[in-house]
């Protein structure tokens, strides 16, 4: 039996956040009406000449410059020609020879914690094409041009993945790379995000690259994964049977966990790529580089290293937490409302933050439960006001609108009992009530102390400390 | 370089463009003249030259990031064949 290796390469259309197209002045907001922010220049009628849009241009520097890129003094435009009814022009602006951004590299985590460099090859400028509608019509297909000319940036990387998780990571790390920097909102269901797999498989040891299959427009993490894993499958299954893998274009399809073949890529040169003369070429200075390079946040891996450093948290809690920018500028609100506390803050925040988030299905940006608030009720579990188990309902509290910790625990009462003789008076009653138990815990059941612990924080409805629960406990149960 | 009939024919195709079969030796002919006019430049030295992209020696002027298109689809769809729901209308296009 042969030992397969398998070749994996992604290109990621990153939708950039500008308000306006990249070469024309109509909006890129999604979900209008159709064909309502379709322009003369984005529906290529006669006599237009598009104009370069500079924020696209700049959003294009900051991905390259987080990405240890060369950002190039002098790229160019041009034209990839092919028809498709949502590409009024015939052909697409895009960049060919010489791209704005190349050579550059990322550093993924797989979910074992090692460490890979994927290289990336180059990132480019180019223009979206517009969506065509198959259903609701009879032998006529409906083109909305809404999207046509919105500017995107194409992220290819070398072949350097070889599984279909490690490609996962892979696009899971550009994908928070894009949001970090504000060039992207990666919103994955309206499209913003997608990617297309070039997938091969060769013997293992073998340095020639096999024949690859490229599957087109995928747009969930999940679908990634699946669709990669189905096209090693079936090309191993293939070759094994003594058949070749041709070089074509194929779809995933998600219903059926399938790809299939969309068309034959029969010559790489069928797109005549040249120069587009409406275009000139694009210079940028290394001057304007610097001026981006010190407008560029601090980027997730410098971001987790000092999470580790300065807040003293385990390499998986400083990895989570600064997954999303939102997430660890939440995070870091927190600490700063809570006067430290930030291993605490990191276990709200993943966890009963995050699960009432996804509950709800809302982003950590619009929570209920502000960073101050949430820094508020840390302070009181920290000062002893209330316990651990109780904070929990303090936060749900606060999540449905009833206030800020401090108005939840006084309207209900919630403050923790710390006063040791009302604490002493609830441990005789439940050791009066107990002569059993008693009698087996000093004949040496230690175990049964936690029976008492919770006997008595019921008894005092769980606003009891529990510290000094267990202390007075087990005094009085050795007296 | 000398284009064959098979050229011919690949080239219309891509290009979308109706070529009677009985023209495409005359086509083949005249656009191989016409490439073979172009490698005369072959003979010139270009190793010292830079590659140009553009003949304007001038550089690509940036644009604002700011929307100033507003919604004129009733004007544009007003000379589309067929337009339906606000969508232009195309010969059904299967994937």
């Amino acid at each position: 039996m042969m030992e397969w290796e398998t070749v994996i390469g992604l290109e990621i259309h990153a939708q950039l956040a500008t308000r306006s197209k990249i070469f024309s002045g109509a909006s890129t907001a999604y979900g209008a009406d159709p064909n309502t922010q379709a322009c003369a220049v984005d529906l290529g009628l006669p006599g237009v000449l598009p104009v370069l849009n500079g924020e696209a241009v700049n959003m294009a520097v900051r991905f390259g410059l987080a990405t240890g890129c060369s950002i190039a003094p002098h790229s160019v435009f041009a034209r990839k020609n092919y028809f498709y009814p949502d590409l009024p022009k015939g052909y697409q602006i895009s960049q060919y020879e010489l791209p704005v951004v190349h050579d550059g590299e990322v550093t993924i985590e797989l979910d074992d914690g090692e460490t890979m460099r994927v290289g990336l090859t180059r990132a480019h400028l180019e223009e979206d094409a517009g969506k065509s509608l198959h259903e609701g019509f009879e032998g006529v297909t409906g083109i909305d041009l809404n999207r046509a000319g919105t500017p995107l940036l194409e992220i290819v990387s070398e072949p350097d993945l070889r599984s279909a998780r490690q490609a996962v990571a892979y696009m899971k790390k550009i994908h928070s790379l894009v949001r970090y920097l504000e060039i992207c909102d990666g919103n994955m269901q309206e499209g913003s995000f997608r990617c297309d797999a070039n997938v091969s498989i060769r013997p293992k040891g073998q340095a020639e690259f096999g024949t690859r299959a490229e599957i087109k427009n995928l747009n969930s993490f999940r679908f990634v994964e699946k669709a990669i894993n189905h096209e090693i499958e079936r090309q191993i299954d293939l070759v094994e049977s003594g058949g070749t893998v041709v070089q074509e274009t194929r779809l995933y399809d998600s219903v059926k966990g399938e790809t299939r073949s969309m068309r034959t890529k029969e010559e790489a040169n069928d797109y005549r790529y040249f120069p587009d003369p409406d275009l000139l070429p694009l210079e940028i200075t290394s001057e304007e580089v610097e001026r981006i390079r010190a407008t560029l946040p601090e980027l997730p891996d410098a971001k987790k290293q000092r999470f580790m450093a300065d807040y003293g948290l385990s390499a998986y809690d400083a990895g989570v937490l600064t997954a999303s920018r939102d997430q660890a500028d939440y995070f870091e609100a927190v600490v700063e409302a809570a006067g430290g506390e930030a291993k605490l803050a990191a276990n709200w925040v993943m966890g009963d933050l995050s699960g009432a988030l996804n509950r709800d299905g809302r982003e950590v940006g619009d929570s209920p439960v502000t960073p101050a608030m949430l820094g508020g009720m840390l302070k009181r579990i920290s000062d002893n006001t209330i316990s651990g188990k109780i904070a929990k309902d303090v936060f749900e509290a606060m999540w449905n609108d009833e206030g800020d910790a401090d108005a939840v625990i006084e309207a209900k009462g919630l403050k923790q009992v710390t006063d040791t003789g009302a604490i002493e008076a609830m441990i005789d009653e439940v050791i009066a009530a107990n002569p059993g138990q008693v009698e087996q815990y000093r004949a040496g059941k230690d175990k049964l102390l936690g029976f008492f612990v919770g006997q008595v924080m019921k008894a005092s409805k769980g606003k009891a400390n529990p510290a000094q629960v267990n202390e007075l406990l087990k005094k009085k149960l050795s007296g | 370089m000398s284009l064959d009939k098979d050229d011919v024919r690949q080239i219309a195709h891509l290009a979308r463009l109706a070529v009677d079969d009985q023209r495409l030796p005359e086509h083949a002919s005249n656009l191989s003249a016409i490439l073979e006019f172009v490698e005369a430049m072959d003979a010139v030295d270009t190793a010292a030259v830079e590659p140009l992209a553009h003949p304007l020696e001038m550089r690509q002027r940036l644009r604002p990031d700011q929307v100033s298109e507003e919604n004129q689809r009733e004007l544009f769809q007003s000379v589309a064949p067929a337009v339906e729901g606000g969508l232009y209308l195309v010969p059904r296009v299967i994937e």
